[in-house]
């Protein structure tokens, strides 16, 4: 396994021994010779530890992005972009109606609620690596520094980040807490816990889901949201056509998600560009946020 | 206009009445004249643009957007507003936010020819939910799940002093943007005055259970049918200020423009309250031919011949210029037949009244009432004034007792808000030859104790899942009341019941003696 630190803990901590047996840290922009093959990690700003591979043979360079996208976040280090011969880009919204809106303008959205519904909880969904991180210090960053309520499958990962110097301000179990505690409080939860019977617990739940697939309207009314936070780890549509021009050299291959649209978009602007479909991925599926 | 949309975009997403409540009165409380007062008229389907179709719209956008593009994203998404909102080429380093007052008086002024550019201009310089918004509002379908009684009622806790009948009496005297109604309650300025003979709030009923009858008096009461149609009062004003006859609902809407038939046979000056009906040769035709009627904009004169609208009065509230509402019931209805008498209105009857020695009397009177057209008996103080709304003690409503059918639990959803982790909402249905066809649909009836069974069982016995939906094993079969059933065919069974609701749980009921279509089409009515 040869990842950044920060992954290997994360997979470490999330896998137990499933992670697997070797373990080889590499840091970013630091270049590892294999074979005749120079492999170096450069930021992905998906989450913390996110990296892009950047493959350098004989003249030839490619990059893998995996997940990334372009917009600050205050939990890891910001997407670099590296021009290449060939770029493979995920698409997990690729198609031009997913623009995510300005992320502190949904969490203003959340805390306006909060105060229109002081007897409710807010229980907001959130992907338990990244999300449930960025989320919580977006809401911080709002000033907010009253105690967040998290689920239980949340606090392995918290407390990892926090060991990484993220500092996500108090936080306390939500699942000792009574009903009366949390009238007014916002809950974070993996994002199916609102159709748990976990959800129980909670004080007439305003139900909320941090997602990018939360921009369209009848996906969020599907899933019995009551309060969408559009906010993704994924990069949107002009971020995923402004990370095309800015490599202007890269033939473009694209994978996982909606590749039809971005291979479309690429060519009529005059660049090489196909469909790349990897044994084994299907469509990103917006059950469970986006991982 | 940004607030408006994202007031919009709030209302699609809460699904709870209180939760809509509360949107809508912070979005008053916090906006100013009179944008509140055009967004007040969205709300209440006060506002229409002539030149603003859905067609125009996908023209804007064709313009725009690249043509594969545009068809990969409309079939994503599946709404023209919303994909067009999203897809739109916005000039963010040019944000604009028209106040919505300025939205429909250019809108409203505007040519044919000038209405491209103008929107496109606005669409321009908002955000996507603003986008939305302006676009729902322009081809006038919000669909945000907002009555105008509701958005009425948000108003009125805009202030302490005003229930939501003060309003609805004045309602219909007031236009847009509604500038005296608002500094009304805020408390700036008098209470708009009511049209003459113009709407008055509904006096509704509360129901009764027989065994708080025996408290009362039999003496006090005067008794009539409850009829089987759709509560309505006539305003009529007799041609007077140029006011026609209007015709409003109990939720307080206008329903003239459905009914003309009836309308422009109401030649007088006086408001009445009654009971909706068709009534052919006679006879009050079954709910059903009355449903055919309502909700249109427009009638054609076929459906008028077909079934034809009349009005069954209980009431008189105001004679000519006299307000009678606070006289006593048994008055009232001695200058109604006196009234009726001299108007002798085509269309119009009086509902009779039903003599009665003593309530066992009526209790019998009542079983025996499953007739065409009764739907029970109400009785009413012969001393009672009219009065807005629901007062407890005057007047009660003797329902009949429900039908109910065994059928067996097919589909389960997930409800919302205090019930969004409970399977809460059963469609069911009965035996089809040897397989089940739905017949209902009902998420009450039950206790919160058994709706936690109920959840458990749906989560033991899920067969399939769609999204919030389980599909379940045929192994649970539940009784369930309603008031009254009738063919349909937008239903599979080709059948719809009126008001169903869990009646019991019959967890010993095997499912294969559920009942079966033919029992129940047998009582269909109409």
């Amino acid at each position: 396994m040869l990842a950044t630190a920060e992954t290997l803990a994360i997979m470490a901590a999330r896998y137990g021994d499933a992670a697997g047996r070797e373990h080889q840290a590499l840091a970013y922009g630091e270049p590892l010779r294999i074979g005749q093959v120079t492999l170096t990690l450069v930021p992905a700003g998906h989450v913390l530890g996110s990296a892009q591979v950047v493959l350098d043979y004989k003249g030839a360079r490619a990059v893998v992005s995996g997940d990334f996208k372009r917009r600050r976040d205050p939990t890891c280090p910001p997407f670099q972009p590296i021009d290449c011969d060939v770029f493979v880009t995920e698409a997990t919204f690729g198609l031009p109606v997913f623009r995510h809106p300005d992320d502190a303008a949904e969490i203003a959205g959340l805390l306006h609620s909060r105060a229109l519904n002081p007897d409710r909880a807010h229980l907001v969904g959130v992907y338990g690596l990244g999300k449930c991180q960025r989320v919580i210090r977006l809401i911080r960053e709002a000033g907010y520094d009253r105690p967040l309520y998290i689920h239980g499958a949340l606090e392995t990962l918290c407390a990892l980040y926090a060991g990484f110097g993220i500092d996500l301000g108090p936080l306390l179990p939500a699942t000792g807490a009574d009903k009366e505690t949390l009238k007014g409080e916002i809950v974070l939860a993996p994002p199916g816990a609102a159709n748990d019977r976990w959800a129980r617990r909670l004080p007439d739940p305003l139900v909320a889901l941090a997602s990018g697939w939360m921009r369209v309207r009848q996906r969020a009314r599907q899933r019995g949201v009551e309060l969408p936070l559009v906010i993704s780890d994924h990069a949107d549509w002009d971020e995923l056509t402004a990370t095309i021009d800015d490599l202007p050299s890269a033939e473009i291959w694209v994978t996982h998600g909606a590749e039809e649209a971005l291979v479309h978009h690429a060519r009529t602007n005059g660049r090489r560009a196909r469909a790349l479909s990897l044994v084994g991925r299907g469509e990103e599926d917006g059950e469970d946020g986006e991982p | 206009m940004r607030r408006f949309a994202t007031l919009l975009d709030r209302l699609v997403f809460s699904p709870g009445r209180n939760a809509k409540l509360r949107l809508i009165q912070d979005y008053f409380a916090s906006s100013p004249d009179p944008d509140r007062g055009w967004a007040l008229a969205a709300l209440t389907g006060g506002l229409a643009f002539r030149h603003a179709k859905p067609a125009l719209v996908r023209g804007l956008i064709e313009e725009r957007a690249d043509p594969v593009l545009f068809a990969l994203s409309y079939d994503f998404v599946g709404d023209l507003a919303e994909t067009v909102s999203l897809l739109w080429p916005g000039d963010e380093t040019a944000p604009v936010d028209p106040a919505l007052g300025e939205i429909v008086e250019r809108l409203t002024r505007a040519g044919r020819t000038e209405v491209p550019g103008l929107l496109a201009g606005w669409l321009d310089g908002l955000d996507p939910t603003g986008r939305w918004g302006l676009l729902k509002l322009i081809t006038g379908a919000l669909r945000v799940g907002v009555s105008a009684r509701l958005a009425r009622t948000a108003l009125a806790g805009l202030s302490e002093r005003v229930a939501v009948d003060d309003i609805e009496e004045v309602w219909h005297g007031l236009e847009p943007p509604y500038l005296p109604l608002f500094a009304w309650l805020d408390g700036r300025g008098e209470r708009p005055a009511p049209e003459a003979t113009g709407f008055r709030p509904f006096m509704l009923a509360h129901p009764l259970e027989e065994a708080a009858l025996e408290a009362l008096d039999p003496a006090d009461f005067l008794a009539e049918w409850k009829w089987d149609g759709i509560r309505v009062q006539i305003a009529a004003g007799g041609g007077r200020d140029g006011g026609a006859a209007r015709l409003y609902s109990r939720s307080g809407d206008e329903i003239t423009a459905a009914f003309p038939d009836l309308a422009q046979t109401l030649a007088f000056e006086a408001v009445l309250d009654g009971e909706l009906l068709v009534i052919r040769d006679g006879a009050v035709a079954p709910f059903n031919d009355l449903q055919q009627r309502l909700n249109r904009k427009t009638v054609s004169a076929r459906a008028m011949a077909a079934n034809p609208a009349h009005v069954r009065v209980y009431d008189l509230l105001f004679e000519g210029g006299d307000d009678l509402r606070p006289r006593p019931l048994a008055e009232r209805r001695a200058r109604l037949e006196d009234w009726f008498a001299r108007a002798a209105p085509d269309r119009l009857d009086l509902s009779p009244l039903v003599p009665f020695a003593d309530w066992t009397a009526l209790r019998e009177l009542r079983a025996g009432a499953r007739e065409a057209g009764v739907e029970g008996l109400m009785i009413k103080r012969k001393d009672s004034a009219y009065l807005a709304g629901r007062p407890t003690g005057p007047w009660f409503k003797l329902k009949r007792d429900p039908l109910t059918a065994d059928c067996v639990l097919m589909y389960a959803q997930r409800g919302h808000g205090k019930r969004s982790s409970f399977y809460s909402d059963y469609t069911f249905g009965v035996w089809r030859e040897a397989a089940l066809v739905p017949v209902g649909k009902a998420y009450f009836g039950f206790t919160d104790e058994e709706l936690a069974l109920l959840d458990k069982w749906v989560r033991d016995n899920t067969t399939e899942r769609f999204g919030p939906v389980r599909a379940v094993r045929p192994g649970l079969v539940v009784e369930v009341a309603f008031d009254s059933l009738h063919p349909s065919k937008r239903h599979k069974s080709g059948l719809a019941m009126r008001f169903p609701r869990i009646h019991r749980i019959r967890w010993d009921k095997p499912p294969a003696e559920a009942d079966r279509l033919e029992t129940l089409a047998a009582l269909a009515e109409g």
